[in-house]
């Protein structure tokens, strides 16, 4: 059990993957949420073809089109970057998607009712629209993290030293794929869980009645 | 009630349209303090349009509405809306926030009053719609006819000139309508100006100072409940009254 610091090491860069992927798809998929939902319509359907588009193609050639393709005309990435803008374009697609879910999801008459008392569009988003919306997203935001978590073994294939890379590096060495392989896998399990643990502490600390999954269940 | 006779709001030749389809098709009306007034017509009319008008929640297209000698139809919309309560048929709570919260909100973020002022003139509020001991509750916790009072309370703490209510009982369960109709027949007696739309004619009948007709986007009579029920001028307004009668009985009272 040696190779466990270098698997940690590994375990560190995919936490690191996954953090700069997903805050990437949080910077790019809040406006293009914003874009879907309150832009004129020329530019909602082009998000909507963005989003059809980096959702339609696998993620391995995303990343390969932005860290071989893109080095021909004159872009180039290191590979952490690479994966980072590769993963985090996938996710924007679909972290756009749950904003906006959640935004639509607060109905229209608390908009009025806020714009009926003197607040500000800006107020009322800030004051109405956002804090239902947060609450809203958290569960599916913490399913988007734990696939994207996952989604940075393919970094692999671009050759960030992440946790499965680590495993392989171990393995050709020690020649004992399976307890290796089951060890990362854990390693994968305990981050996931992690995720949704936190994330689930954090969704019942801000759960108010009537928002969120009780009320959609129903 | 009406020895004070100014004018609050005043609407002169009001028209809009949506696409091709002219909803109001030059509506006038006003209403002097204290005075309430409620607005009846069948569904489709433009009578929601019509409040949404005066707080520009839809603009209008032509016309002028003044508030309290000032026209508003241009100028600051949010200084405006202000003044105008407005109560909405599925109410428009704030799910994410307590009754207090509610009717707080416009007091804390608007009127950028302290908190203490703010609890204090929310609870006031609360405790005129009878719903002190409900305070603390998220609108999900509360009935219907709570949550239309939690609404009304929320207009009120704003103290604004006139309230708007626009068919405040309509989504309520039968039993549950008299709750709010009471709290909206006190505030009437207490002086505030109304302008209201609902079916419900045993208000109309017996707390409100003038009933308007309205039909496809025009008004058709206005005058006192007396003289619309009892005696009207224009056939299609006996023709209404009859029938929303017919449909919703005479209200008690
Ligand atoms: N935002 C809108 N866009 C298009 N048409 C609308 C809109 N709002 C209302 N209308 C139309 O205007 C007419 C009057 O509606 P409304 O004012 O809601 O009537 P009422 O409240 O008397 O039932 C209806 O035919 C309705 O379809
Ligand atoms: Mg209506």
């Amino acid at each position: 059990m040696s190779s466990l610091p270098n698997l940690l090491e590994g375990a560190l860069v995919t936490i690191r993957l996954t953090f700069f992927s997903l805050l990437l798809g949080l910077v790019l998929g809040v406006p293009l949420a914003f874009g879907q939902t309150y832009g004129p319509k020329i530019i909602r359907k082009i998000i909507g073809v963005y989003e059809k588009v980096v959702r339609s193609i696998p993620l391995l050639v995303i990343l390969f089109l932005i860290y071989y393709g893109l080095p021909r005309v004159g872009i180039k990435f290191p590979s952490f970057i690479a994966a980072v803008i590769g993963i985090g374009i996938r996710s924007s697609a679909y972290q756009s998607q749950i904003y906006k879910g959640a935004i639509q999801s607060i109905s229209g008459s608390q908009m009025k009712a806020a714009l009926s008392l003197g607040m500000s569009k800006l107020e009322s988003f800030r004051s109405v629209i956002l804090p239902q919306s947060i609450r809203i997203a958290i569960p599916p935001i913490a399913n988007e993290s734990a696939i994207v978590l996952k989604d940075t073994s393919l970094a692999y294939a671009l050759g960030v030293i992440e946790l499965l890379r680590q495993g392989g590096y171990i393995i050709s060495t020690t020649y004992r794929p399976l307890p290796i392989y089951l060890t990362v896998a854990a390693v994968y399990l305990v981050m996931t869980l992690t995720i949704n643990m936190t994330l689930g502490r954090f969704e019942k600390k801000l759960k108010i009645p009537g928002i969120g999954i009780e009320e959609r269940v129903r | 009630m009406s020895e004070d006779k100014k004018t609050i709001l005043k609407i002169e030749d009001l028209h809009k349209s949506f696409g091709g389809n002219e909803v109001l098709k030059g509506v006038s009306l006003s209403l002097n303090k204290g005075e309430n007034k409620v607005i009846i017509g069948p569904s489709g009319t433009g009578k929601s349009t019509l409040l949404n008008n005066i707080n520009r929640l839809v603009p209008p297209d032509e016309g002028r509405i003044y508030l309290d000698g000032q026209e508003i139809t241009a100028g600051n919309i949010n200084k405006m809306r202000q003044e105008i309560g407005f109560v909405f048929q599925d109410f428009g709570l704030f799910n994410h926030l307590t009754a207090l919260g509610n009717v707080r909100v416009g007091l804390l973020k608007v009127k950028k009053m302290n908190k203490k002022d703010a609890n204090e003139l929310a609870m006031k509020e609360l405790r005129r719609v009878g719903l002190e001991e409900n305070a603390d509750q998220y609108p999900a916790e509360l009935s219907g006819g709570q949550k239309q009072r939690v609404g009304i309370a929320r207009a009120l703490a704003m103290q604004p000139k006139l309230i708007l209510f626009d068919e405040p009982t309509s989504a309520l369960d039968p039993e549950l309508i008299g709750e709010v109709l009471n709290v909206m027949k006190n505030l009437a007696q207490e002086g505030m100006t109304m302008l209201v739309v609902t079916h419900e004619m045993g208000f109309a009948r017996t707390v409100s100072d003038e009933i308007i007709f309205m039909e496809h986007g025009h008004i058709v009579e206005q005058g006192p409940p007396k003289q619309l029920f009892n005696d009207p001028e224009v056939e299609r307004t006996r023709e209404f009254l009859f029938k929303l009668t017919e449909l919703y009985g005479e209200g008690e009272e």
